[in-house]
C-alpha cells in the first residue's frame, strides 16, 4: 500500500512537473509571436509618399494619450553609458533648459531632471540583437501605450531599420535646420537617412573614422622607431602589414590581438551590402578578411582572442605583447584608455599622466585601409511626449560647436563638427593620452574618405556577429574548411533572419 | 446528525481556482497556440519595423501551410538531429556524475551508523549552487575557462575551443547546479524507508554495501525514476548554459547547439518553424516521460503479484 502511494505520488508530481516544463518551453515562443501589432513595413516601401506636397509632419502624429507620469519622464533607450556620460557632462553648458542634478558616488553629477522632466535610461545589452528586440517591442507598442519612448539610440549596423522604419521623428520636424547641421560629416547623415523619403531621421555627435593604434614600446623594439609617420610606412598596405607582422612574430610579439580586429577595415570597404533584396551575399572583401585572418592565425600573428574578451582587453596593457589595435574614435577613450591604465582615471584627472600603465605610450597612425567603426545616432521617437527636450538635446549635443569642442578636448572623442575639429587642430591640439600626438588631423583625413554608398543593410549586426562567430571555428581548425564554416553561418543566419535566403 | 458532517470539499475547489485560471491563461492557451502556429507560415522580417504612423503597415499574418514547417525541420539541411544529439550528450555528461555523487551523499547523510555532524550546514552548502542563476554560473565559467581566464592560465588548454572540452564544461556546470537538489530528493526517499529494515539487516550481519544494493536502491526506485525523468525533460530544454558559453553560436562546429537554442534563434524570425520545434520537443518529452513511468510502474506491479502469489 505504501508502495502504491509512493508510485501514485511520484507519478502525480511527475505529471505536474512535466506539464510545467512543456508549458514553459512553448509559452516562451508564443508569447513573442503574440506581440501586439506584428506589423512590418518592408524597407524601401512607401514609394507612394509624396515628398513635399502632402508630407506628414511626424511631430504631429499621436497615438493614445500618454499618462501624466510619461509626460514627466524622458525615456531614453540605449545599450551603454557612453551617451549618458556625454549628456551629463556637456549638455548643461549648451542648454538654456533648467536642470537639476544627482550627486554620484565618484563625485560627479548626473542630470536628474530637465525642465522638471526626469530622465529614465533604459539600458539593454547590444550583443545578439537583444537591444533591437527590446526597442522594437517598445516602438511597435508606442501608438497604444500610455508610457512613451522619447528618444532612442542606434548603431550604423542596424540604423537603416529604424531610419526606414516609420518610427523615428524626422529631424526637420524637430526644428533642426540644414544650417544647424552644416558642419556634420555627410556619411553620418547618410547612415540615418530614410532611403524611401530621403528624410533625415537621426543625428550623431560623433564621427567614427578609424585608426591603427600601436604600442610605442613594441614599435621601438621591433621597428626601431615610434614616430607615427615611420610606423605608418610599416603598415601602409596589407602586404607591408603582413611583412611587419612577421617581424613582430620573430620577436615574440603579436601584430593584432584576435580574429575580429581587422574585420571592420574589410567590411567597410565592401562593394555591396550584406543583404540585397532579401538575399545574403559574401563580399570579396569579407572573403579577403577570412583568408588573411586564417593566415595570421596559422602563422601566430595573433593571440586567437575574440573581440571584447578579457584576453583581448589584456593585450592592451603596455606589456600585453600586442603591437596594435584597430580602433575608431570612441574606442580610444572608451576602450583602450580604461584597458591600458593600471589605475582607473579619477574624476579630477589627477592620475591621467604618463606612468599610469599605458597612458601616453600608445600612438596612432592611419593603418592600411580607411574605415569607420560604430558610432551612435540619436533619434526621437514618433509620438514622444517631450519633443521639445528631445530637440534641444539633439541641437546642443550634435550642432553646437562649443559643446563639440569641449567633448573632443575632454573625452578625446572625434565630434561630428568639422568647424570645431578644425579650430582644435589650428589651435595646436595635442592628445596627452597618445603621448602628445595630434591624432585629429589623421582622423580628419580618414573621415573625409568614408563613404557608405551601397554598403549598409538593416541586417548588418546579425550578419557581422554570426559570420565572425562561424569563422572562428575555421580559424581555430574546429572545422576542416571555409566551406564547412560557411555552411554553419548559413544555418545560423537563416535561423536568425527567417525571411532571408543565402546566395552562396 | 447529518448537519454535523459539513462538506468542506467545495473550499478545496475554490482555492484551486486561481491556479487553474493562471494555468489556462499562461500555460494551456500558449500551448495550443504553439500547436496552431506550428502549422502556419509565419515569418517576421527583423530588418524592418513598421510603426504604421505614416505608411500602411504591412501586417504579417500566419497562413496555414500544413506540415511544411515539419518538413523543413527534418530535411537534410537542418541541424535538428545534430542538436538533439548534442543536447542528450551534454545531459548525460552532467547527469552521470550528478546521480552518483548525489546517491553517495544521500546515503552518507542518512546512514544510521555514520551519524554525520552539522548535517544542516552541509545540506545548505550542497544546495547553495542551485540557488544561483544558471546564467551567472555560465558567465563565471566562461571567464574562468576562456583565453585569459584563471583556469586557462593554469592548464594552458583552451577547453572552450574544443568540442569535448566545452561539452565537459557544460556538463560540469549542470552537475554543480543540480546535484544538491538531487541529493535532497534522494535523502527524503531514503529517510522514507523503514529504519527497522536496516536494523534487522544489521543484526543479520549485512554489510553497508549489501544494505545499499539490496534495501536502499530497490526501495527508492520510484523516486530515482522521478529524478531521471525530470532531469531528462529539464535536460532536453537545456539552453542558457551552452548559449551563454558560446555566445548563442553553439560552436565549436555547432556541436554545442541545443534544440532550444535553435528555437530561441528562430523565434524572432520564423515563428512557424520555432513552434514546430517546440511541438517536437513536447512530443519527445511526453514519450520519454510516459515510457519511463510505465516501465517503473510495471516493475512494481509484478513484484506485488509475486509477493501475493
Amino acid at each position: 500500500m505504501a508502495n502504491l502511494k509512493k508510485v501514485l505520488a511520484g507519478s502525480l508530481s511527475l505529471c505536474l512537473a512535466a506539464s510545467m516544463f512543456t508549458a514553459c518551453g512553448s509559452s516562451d515562443s508564443s508569447s513573442t509571436s503574440d506581440a501586439k501589432g506584428g506589423s512590418t513595413s518592408k524597407a524601401g516601401d512607401g514609394t507612394g509618399i509624396n515628398k513635399d506636397a502632402d508630407r506628414q509632419d511626424t511631430s504631429k502624429l499621436h497615438g493614445v494619450d500618454s499618462s501624466e507620469e510619461s509626460k514627466k519622464t524622458l525615456t531614453i533607450y540605449c545599450w551603454n553609458t557612453e551617451f549618458k556620460s556625454r549628456l551629463d557632462k556637456y549638455y548643461p553648458q549648451g542648454t538654456s533648459n533648467e536642470l537639476t542634478y544627482n550627486e554620484l558616488d565618484d563625485g560627479s553629477k548626473e542630470i536628474a531632471t530637465i525642465n522638471g522632466v526626469k530622465i529614465n535610461w533604459v539600458q539593454v545589452e547590444n550583443e545578439g540583437n537583444a537591444y533591437q528586440t527590446k526597442l522594437d517591442e517598445a516602438l511597435k507598442g508606442q501608438q497604444d501605450s500610455t508610457e512613451k519612448v522619447d528618444m532612442f539610440l542606434m548603431e550604423a549596423d542596424y540604423a537603416l531599420k529604424y531610419a526606414n522604419g516609420d518610427v523615428a521623428l524626422s529631424i526637420q520636424d524637430l526644428g533642426i535646420t540644414d544650417d544647424d547641421m552644416s558642419e556634420m560629416y555627410q556619411y553620418t547623415k547618410d547612415v540615418a537617412t530614410d532611403t524611401a523619403t530621403g528624410e533625415l531621421k537621426g543625428v550623431s555627435w560623433q564621427a567614427t573614422p578609424g585608426l591603427f593604434l600601436y604600442n610605442t614600446k613594441i614599435a621601438e623594439d621591433v621597428l626601431g622607431t615610434s614616430d607615427p609617420d615611420q610606423v605608418q610606412e610599416a603598415v601602409k598596405d596589407w602586404d607591408t602589414f603582413t611583412a611587419t607582422a612577421q617581424k613582430m612574430a620573430d620577436k615574440g610579439y603579436k601584430m593584432v590581438s584576435g580574429f575580429d580586429d581587422t574585420y571592420r577595415c574589410f567590411s567597410n570597404n565592401m562593394s555591396s551590402p550584406w543583404v540585397t533584396d532579401d538575399k545574403i551575399t559574401i563580399d570579396p572583401q569579407i572573403k579577403a578578411w577570412v583568408d588573411q585572418t586564417k593566415e595570421y592565425t596559422d602563422k601566430g600573428y595573433n593571440n586567437k582572442t575574440s573581440l571584447w574578451d578579457d584576453a583581448w582587453a589584456a593585450g592592451q596593457k603596455i606589456d600585453g605583447g600586442v603591437f596594435g589595435y584597430f580602433f575608431s574614435t570612441w574606442g580610444i577613450p572608451f576602450t583602450l584608455l580604461p584597458n591600458t591604465v593600471d589605475e582607473e582615471i579619477k574624476a579630477d584627472g589627477s592620475n591621467a599622466k604618463e606612468g599610469n600603465g599605458g597612458y601616453g605610450l600608445w600612438k596612432a597612425c592611419s593603418g592600411p585601409q580607411a574605415y569607420y567603426w560604430g558610432g551612435t545616432w540619436i533619434c526621437g521617437a514618433i509620438d514622444s511626449d517631450n519633443q521639445d527636450i528631445v530637440a534641444d538635446i539633439m541641437k546642443v549635443m550634435t550642432c553646437n560647436k562649443d559643446v563639440a569642442k569641449a567633448i573632443t578636448e575632454g573625452e578625446q572623442d572625434y565630434t561630428n563638427n568639422k568647424a570645431a575639429i578644425k579650430e582644435l587642430i589650428d589651435g595646436g591640439y595635442t592628445n596627452a593620452f597618445l603621448g602628445g600626438q595630434d591624432h585629429l588631423a589623421l582622423l580628419t583625413e580618414a573621415a573625409d574618405k568614408i563613404s557608405l554608398e551601397n554598403k549598409l543593410s538593416a541586417y548588418d549586426q546579425g550578419c557581422n556577429e554570426k559570420f565572425q562567430g562561424a569563422m572562428k571555428d575555421y580559424f581555430l581548425g574546429n572545422v576542416d574548411s571555409y566551406e564547412a564554416a560557411l555552411e554553419n553561418f548559413k544555418k545560423n543566419i537563416t535561423d536568425l533572419y527567417g525571411n532571408l535566403t543565402c546566395d552562396f | 446528525m447529518k448537519r454535523k458532517s459539513i462538506s468542506y470539499a467545495k473550499w478545496g475547489y475554490i482555492f484551486l481556482i486561481p491556479f487553474f485560471v493562471v494555468y489556462i491563461i499562461f500555460s494551456l492557451y500558449p500551448l495550443f497556440q504553439t500547436f496552431y502556429y506550428s502549422f502556419t507560415d509565419y515569418v517576421k522580417d527583423q530588418g524592418s519595423i513598421g510603426g504604421g504612423w505614416t505608411r500602411q503597415a504591412v501586417e504579417v499574418t500566419p497562413t496555414f501551410c500544413g506540415f511544411e514547417n515539419y518538413q523543413t525541420i527534418f530535411t537534410s539541411g537542418s541541424d535538428l538531429l545534430q542538436s538533439f544529439w548534442n543536447t542528450i550528450i551534454m545531459w548525460i555528461v552532467g547527469f552521470i556524475p550528478q546521480i552518483v555523487i548525489s546517491l553517495i551523499l544521500a546515503v552518507w547523510f542518512t546512514d544510521l551508523r555514520l551519524k554525520i555532524k552539522a548535517q544542516g550546514f552541509f545540506k545548505a552548502v550542497i544546495y547553495l549552487p542551485n540557488v544561483i542563476m544558471a546564467s551567472a554560473f555560465a558567465f563565471l565559467f566562461y571567464s574562468l575557462f576562456s583565453r585569459g581566464g584563471a583556469i586557462y592560465d593554469l592548464i594552458k588548454i583552451p577547453l572552450l575551443e574544443s568540442v569535448w572540452g566545452s561539452r565537459g564544461v557544460v556538463g560540469l556546470i549542470n552537475f554543480i547546479l543540480w546535484y544538491g537538489n538531487t541529493t535532497i530528493l534522494l535523502m527524503a526517499a531514503i529517510m522514507g524507508v523503514d529504519t527497522s529494515l536496516y536494523e534487522s539487516a544489521q543484526i543479520d550481519g549485512a554489510t553497508s554495501s549489501q544494505t545499499f544494493w539490496k534495501i536502499t536502491i530497490p526501495l527508492i526506485k520510484p523516486i530515482m525514476s522521478y529524478v531521471l525523468v525530470t532531469s531528462l525533460i529539464g535536460g532536453l530544454q537545456m539552453y542558457d548554459v551552452p548559449a551563454l558559453l558560446t555566445k548563442d553560436m553553439g560552436n565549436p562546429d555547432g556541436k554545442l547547439k541545443t534544440v532550444v537554442m535553435i528555437i530561441q534563434a528562430n523565434k524572432q524570425g520564423d515563428i512557424g518553424k520555432a513552434s514546430a520545434l517546440c511541438v517536437i520537443i513536447f512530443i519527445v518529452s511526453a514519450v520519454i516521460g510516459l515510457a519511463l513511468m510505465f516501465a517503473s510502474a510495471d516493475h512494481d506491479g509484478k513484484k506485488k503479484k509475486k509477493k501475493r502469489g
